[in-house]
């Protein structure tokens, strides 16, 4: 029993490097192409150097000696900020007295390595003081920037592609957050009020509730698609609206589709908020001679608000995804560089929009789990 | 029969079983009481390799239980726990016929020992047997818990604190059906409990463990009259210790053969407990002692003070 | 995407269904949808009278039913492909050998939560060329979520008394999870497995953006060529095949609900 049980606990160590060690062996770490929309020729430089890492990492899971744990994290934090370093490296090399057009792209064997280097990393520090985490993540980010700056990925067509058309990549953040952030706003200002109708009414049984989650179930992109109709019809029918750039196609029909969506979690959050302070302490509340206003903003918001906030993080992170798609009806945002990366065929173009979004949305769940955090340290 | 040699168990830095040495017979009620804490409930477990020895051996019917293959000996001991445990997607049959349907049984035979149960543990609410656990009261639940570990006839049955969780009334009345139920099968019975007073009412011998060791092993008055040393003496109850005494000790033994008295009269297989509440309820301190419908004698309080047995 | 939470998504799903009567909710969308498949291919007419500006004003590429079955076919081998590696890795990581990998197997849920569909699409194409095998791929990787996360959720909710009496009584570990604890996290489980099809019903829209011949194909051309008679069908049809799929699955996932 206790046998399996520390063995048990390499586990993620031995999983991830083999992983590591797999992708580092079978996938390709780099495309060279000799275009930006041609298919590239896979290459592998610096394996044996990964092979010993990787190596080293698995042995320290099977043998498990004492110390172990800190090699094995110094490998992860190692892989996560150097194999960056070491893919714009061999990208110079290669380049050096290449064709000006060639483009040297990170490939699945790069992603996969990192990937599993960056959860043994979050495995590894789990546990440790926060401080610990932030100073190895923090570090780890400081010497990629660090090394962005002074030029070292200069070599890798991600970044080229992203010095290439910095304008447009910055405009569409601004649009895409934007798209989130009133979506957001109109949901919480909505679902919100309808939320606290809902919990009141014991509605959650109710045809909005239901509707809401029919809704839900509708693919985005028809849903989208569908909105095209009535909003240009709305548009030519009050000239006025269209005067405000208000038309089928557009950000305002993405914001409509969002909003339902978003609409349903917040509304079934904010139950569930109302719902966390029990029955007795409300009447114990209404006893002091609280009026039910009272009772919401005194005693209500400030105890369920770590579950609204939860909610909002979830759709925060669900609008950011879903406002991707909206690229498809005219609302730009990142998703439009996903979209005419597909349709170019320029997959770099593609990249820069995925990493893109997924770094927006990363970044909005962490700044949720540090309101949160707070909120709840302070509660 | 169980036998514990020399067994040692700890958790880590904490000892949980310091050296115990144990033996319990065929056929035998055997309560191990003991503090929360005591390691009573680790003991029991390493019966059915639930928990494993550090040190020592534990044997069933004379064979080491780590020789067994673990999932047939846990087959051939039945087991009952505080929480019950029932399969929330079973019904009250269904969870009654785990084990026998692990070991194979026919349905026939299934069935009639399902219904033989549901009989025993007066489990007589009609369609009972298909309903589902949640729909029971706590005291049905537990009925079925035991029903479920006596369902294979196994000869040695395992129960950890199986009534804690009930009300007095329901708890009394489960104890009363099992000391019958184990009376009438022979079953060897190994039953861990905190309570003082259960451990008495059920137990042919009763072992009081504390801090992982044995204090004290002997028929409960030899508890309650001669306690080893103070540990002991304070667990059974101090100077509620002779209240106990009455609850274990019946009429029969403490009766004055021949005389008479007026009142209601009590059984002689009535503990001198019950014949104190019904000469306060009657007001009387001596009342007529009856055995198979016949005035045998008479009980007086005066006695239940002064003798010693 | 959409669902992410979906351990609250209960909240409104079957008490709605109390109301609307559950055959009901799976009767009409597959009516619907058949309707719809019948009716379609026969409606050019009307389309023409509706914007008669089009010159085309009924999608013909493919016939509608053929682009309903590929895209049935892809979410239901995305789903399976889902579920045997979901509930596989769940399993799993809520055995004690395995239980080291849960907080692992739980970052990689919630991470791969952020990353929305489209991305994974997006990533997959260069890996595998367009066509259906890149939406494959993009449909398991993001389908096995909900599954994973809904399984070790449920499996982790099998009352540990529950799990104790099971060893007592002498079941072994492999029939302990066939017969209590996989019973027991049906529900759950079959929660996430109707979420992961529904979820891939919407990725496998989109997946006609990188080539792949769904029913998203219309709506896509529709949106490029400015042809809403193409959207509106495309549009129409996949509605109504998603909601068949959830009435469907969401009868089978009371029945599993239903046992506790």
């Amino acid at each position: 029993m206790s046998e399996t049980r520390t063995r048990g606990e390499a586990l993620p160590i031995l999983v991830l490097s083999t992983t590591a060690l797999l992708a580092a062996a079978f996938l390709p770490m780099l495309h060279v192409a000799p275009n930006r929309l041609l298919a590239g020729v896979p290459t592998s430089p610096h394996t044996a150097w990964l092979f010993a890492a990787w190596g080293v990492a698995i042995v320290c899971g099977a043998v498990r000696f004492r110390g172990h744990g800190v090699v094995v994290a110094s490998i992860a934090w190692l892989a996560v900020a150097g194999l960056p370093w070491l893919a714009g490296m061999s990208a110079d090399t290669i380049l050096d007295g290449a064709a000006r057009t060639t483009r040297v792209q990170l490939a699945s064997g790069f992603w996969v390595t990192w990937l599993a280097a960056a959860l043994l990393l979050l495995d590894r520090l789990r546990g440790t003081r926060v401080v610990v985490q932030a100073g190895a993540w923090g570090a780890a980010l400081a010497v990629v920037v660090a090394l962005t700056v002074t030029g070292a990925f200069d070599g890798l067509a991600l970044v080229r592609e992203w010095q290439a058309q910095r304008a447009p990549f910055a405009q569409a953040v601004v649009v895409h957050v934007r798209l989130a952030a009133i979506t957001l706003v109109l949901a919480v200002l909505t679902g919100g009020p309808l939320g606290w109708w809902v919990w009141r009414r014991r509605r959650a049984d109710g045809i909005v509730v239901g509707l809401l989650a029919f809704l839900q179930t509708v693919p985005s992109l028809a849903l989208f698609a569908l909105l095209i109709g009535p909003f240009a019809w709305l548009a030519r029918a009050w000239p006025t609206l269209g005067a405000l750039g208000f038309g089928g196609t557009g950000a305002a029909p993405a914001v409509f589709a969002l909003w339902l969506y978003a609409l349903l979690p917040v509304v079934r959050y904010t139950v569930a908020g109302l719902g966390a302070v029990p029955e007795d302490a409300r009447d114990a509340a209404r006893g002091l001679g609280m009026s039910r206003l009272q009772v919401l903003w005194r005693v209500q918001l400030p105890l369920g608000w770590p579950v609204l906030l939860a909610g909002l993080r979830i759709v925060a992170v669900q609008t950011i995804g879903l406002a991707v798609v909206a690229a498809l009806i005219g609302a730009g945002g990142l998703g439009r560089f996903v979209f005419l990366g597909i349709g170019q065929g320029a997959i770099d173009m593609v990249l820069l929009g995925t990493l893109g979004i997924i770094v927006l949305a990363l970044t909005v769940d962490l700044a949720f789990q540090v309101v949160l955090a707070l909120t709840e340290r302070r509660a | 029969m169980i036998e514990f040699e020399h067994v040692g168990k700890r958790f880590g830095e904490r000892v949980v079983i310091e050296d115990l040495s144990l033996r319990i017979d065929d056929g035998e009620f055997f309560v191990l009481v003991g503090p929360s804490g005591s390691g009573k409930s680790t003991l029991l477990r390493t019966v059915n390799r639930l928990a494993h020895v550090d040190s020592g051996i534990v044997r069933v019917d004379g064979r080491d239980v780590s020789s067994v293959e673990r999932e047939a000996l846990r087959r051939g001991i039945g087991y009952a726990i505080q929480s019950v445990g029932l399969f929330p997607h079973r019904t009250v049959a269904e969870n009654i016929a785990t084990v026998p349907r692990l070991l194979a049984w026919s349905d026939a035979d299934v069935r009639a020992r399902v219904a033989e149960l549901i009989d025993l543990l007066r489990l007589d609410e009609p369609g009972i047997a298909d309903r589902y656990p949640h729909t029971l009261s706590g005291g049905q639940q537990q009925r079925v818990g035991v029903a479920r570990a006596l369902a294979a006839r196994p000869r040695i049955v395992l129960m950890d604190e199986p009534f804690g969780a009930l009300d007095p009334v329901t708890r009394e009345s489960l104890q009363t059906r099992l000391k019958a139920i184990q009376r009438d099968t022979g079953t060897t019975i190994l039953f861990v409990t905190h309570d003082m007073d259960e451990a008495f009412r059920l137990g042919d011998r009763v072992a009081v463990m504390l801090d992982g060791g044995l204090a004290q092993v002997g028929r409960p008055l030899d508890l309650l009259h001669r306690p080893v040393d103070d540990r002991v003496r304070d667990f059974v109850g101090g100077t509620h210790a002779r209240l106990r005494e009455l609850a274990v000790r019946t009429v029969g033994g403490s009766m004055r053969v021949g005389d008479r008295a007026d009142g209601e009269p009590v059984d002689a297989a009535d503990s001198l407990q019950d014949a104190l509440a019904s000469m306060l309820a009657q007001r009387r301190d001596r009342l007529p002692v009856r055995e198979r419908g016949a005035i045998v004698g008479a009980i007086v309080l005066g006695d239940l003070v002064a003798r010693e047995p | 995407m959409r669902g992410v939470d979906a351990s609250l998504r209960g909240l409104g799903r079957a008490p709605f269904a109390g109301r609307l009567a559950p055959t009901l909710r799976i009767v009409v969308p597959l009516t619907v949808l058949v309707v719809l498949l019948l009716v379609l291919p026969h409606s050019g007419d009307w389309f023409h009278a509706w914007l008669p500006e089009l010159s085309h004003p009924l999608y013909t590429r493919t016939s509608f039913a053929a682009l309903t079955l590929t895209h049935v076919w892809l979410v239901a081998a995305a789903t399976a492909a889902s579920v045997i590696l979901g509930l596989g890795l769940g399993i799993l990581a809520t055995r004690p050998s395995g239980r080291s990998l849960l907080p692992t197997v739980r970052a990689v849920a919630v991470i791969g939560q952020t990353f929305p569909p489209v991305a994974v699409l997006a990533i997959a194409v260069p890996l595998l060329g367009f066509g259906s095998a890149p939406i494959l791929l993009a449909l398991v990787l993001y389908g096995v979520l909900p599954v994973l996360g809904q399984s070790v959720a449920g499996l982790e909710q099998v009352p540990a008394s529950t799990l104790h009496a099971a060893d007592g009584m002498g079941y072994g570990r492999w029939r302990r999870l066939w017969e209590v604890e996989l019973p027991l996290a049906a529900g759950p489980i079959m929660a996430g497995v109707r979420l992961s099809a529904i979820v891939s019903v919407g990725t496998a829209t989109i997946g006609s953006a990188v080539g792949a011949t769904t029913l998203g194909s219309p709506i896509i051309e529709g949106l490029i060529g400015n042809n809403p008679a193409y959207v509106v069908q495309g549009a129409l049809l996949v509605g109504a095949l998603a909601l068949s799929v959830d009435g469907l699955l969401g009868a089978v996932e009371r029945r599993f609900q239903r046992v506790r």
